[in-house]
């Protein structure tokens, strides 16, 4: 049997909203599915179990907020004797979680009126809310408390009082994600000796067969420069593992998987680096096309637990804005950043003339803990390599 | 097509695309991508959903016929009558 928890979304995450269960007591569940949504920092994450089973009991509730840890589910692992299950439900909700839950509520409570010493909230159940049916239908529909927003108005709820709780609440969540990337890069400067390499890139040759790969393409199926630089970066990264992993308990630890968070920049402020996961089994089109569905759902608000929790190695390209080049703060326990500038037209040396090429610069920040300057040197050469020979890259 | 229906459908796009500038004005003669920061993924993902929507693909070469939405209106209207 397993019990599954509040799951930790990142080092900087301390609880999350239960916002929606995706499985109900019965169901079967395997490895990898999803089991519930879970409002965070870095904004709703589809959470996966990470052991199969069934579901056979469900605890937490939904919206409601709970520390990392807090038990949420029970799910039954086959042959397991009913009254192993029974025991071990039993003690879930007399004991723990009643001391848990008021825990955090008061933890909660403390945290969002930390000067004022209000009147902490009271238990769900316990409340009677005065809300028109609307007003309770767009509470649901945009996430409201109805029990929080009964206590700053007087009377009965309308639908307007139930839009605008909502609007003051998206700050909020954006000042949770600044202060969750605050977090991580405090840590990162202060942790992490970084050194920082740089190397031109002549881009005229992948760009150049990737024109033509997409001269003869549907729209649809075009391949962006930004995935031709993910795939050639994990290419390398085969070839230098070392850069590909952590910093754990005092030491390197290679990954055997290649999980490369992208740094995606949010439309309202912010950034995310989910990971695409198990790049290293994909193809040019495949990598493409996982760039297309996580970019996407970066920006909807849909990415699942192990894309926020599983990188091995970041990957930003700020190109886009014009930038030359980027050195990055690497983001523990990670021990490597590779950005990409933009692709300018800078005047290039090619045996004994000057030729106009389209020219990148690749960065590599690494940790010095864990790698020195030769082994970033040997990535970006290799790096270098594979993209004047793009054909390899499919 | 008129030139108004298929300036509106590009419109319609730009907010699908880039919904934090839902309801703008989209501005004529500046550069799509620059006055509405969007990046190379969202504008690919404008130019695929106007693919589906008109059934003009623009090809890599012709981006920079399509750089504001002046000239990509322009350059629609063109095509589409071929």
């Amino acid at each position: 049997m397993s019990i599954y928890k509040m799951p930790s979304l990142g080092a900087d995450m301390e609880s999350g909203v239960l916002a929606e269960w995706k499985v109900k007591e019965g169901d079967k569940v395997k490895k990898g599915d999803i089991i519930a949504d879970i409002e965070t920092s870095k904004g709703v994450i589809e959470a996966e179990v990470y052991e199969g089973g069934t579901v056979e009991k469900i605890v937490g509730k939904e919206g409601v907020e709970y520390p990392v840890g807090t038990p949420l589910a029970v799910i039954r692992t086959e042959g397991e004797s009913e009254e192993e299950i029974e025991k071990e439900i039993s003690q879930i909700e007399s004991e723990k979680p009643a001391k848990q839950s008021e825990k955090s509520e008061a933890e909660v409570a403390e945290k969002e009126h930390p000067a004022t010493g209000e009147k902490k909230p009271q238990a769900v159940e316990t409340h009677h809310v005065r809300a028109t049916p609307l007003a309770k239908k767009r509470a649901k529909e945009l996430g409201v408390d109805l029990e929080k927003l009964a206590q700053t108005v007087k009377g009965k709820i309308s639908e307007k009082d139930v839009e605008e709780a909502a609007k003051k609440a998206k700050v909020p969540s954006f000042d949770k994600m600044r202060m969750a990337i605050a977090a991580a890069m405090s840590k990162s400067n202060a942790e992490i000796p970084h050194y920082y390499l740089s190397t031109p890139i002549n881009m005229t040759p992948a760009l150049e067969w990737l024109k033509s790969l997409n001269e003869q393409r549907s729209i649809k199926d075009r391949i962006l420069p930004a995935a031709v630089m993910i795939r050639a970066v994990v290419m390398a990264l085969q070839e230098v593992p070392e850069l590909n992993g952590f910093w754990k308990d005092g030491g390197p630890v290679v990954s055997d998987v290649i999980n490369p968070g992208i740094a995606i920049a949010m439309r309202k402020g912010g950034l995310v680096t989910p990971a695409i996961i198990d790049a290293h089994k994909m193809s040019l089109d495949e990598t493409m096309k996982s760039l297309h569905d996580l970019i996407g759902r970066t920006r909807s608000g849909k990415l699942r637990s192990s894309e926020i929790t599983q990188q091995t190695v970041t990957i930003t390209n700020l190109g886009d804005l014009g930038v030359e080049k980027v050195f990055g703060v690497i983001y523990p326990p990670q021990v490597a950043i590779v950005g990409f500038g933009r692709i300018m037209d800078m005047p290039w040396v090619e045996g004994d003339a000057i030729a106009i090429r389209k020219v990148v610069q690749a960065t590599l920040a690494g940790d010095h803990r864990a790698t020195d300057g030769r082994t970033g040197g040997f990535f970006l050469a290799k790096l270098d390599k594979i993209l004047q020979n793009p054909e390899k890259l499919l | 097509m008129t030139k108004d229906e298929i300036k509106k459908t590009i419109i319609d796009e730009i907010y699908e695309v880039a919904p934090e500038h839902e309801g703008e004005t989209i501005p004529e003669k500046d550069n799509l991508q620059e006055s509405l920061e969007i990046d190379s993924y969202d504008f690919l993902n404008l130019l695929t959903a106007l693919a589906e929507k008109l059934g003009v693909e623009v090809p890599e070469d012709d981006y920079g016929k399509v750089d504001t939405l002046e000239h990509m209106v322009e350059y629609f209207a063109e095509h589409m009558k071929k």
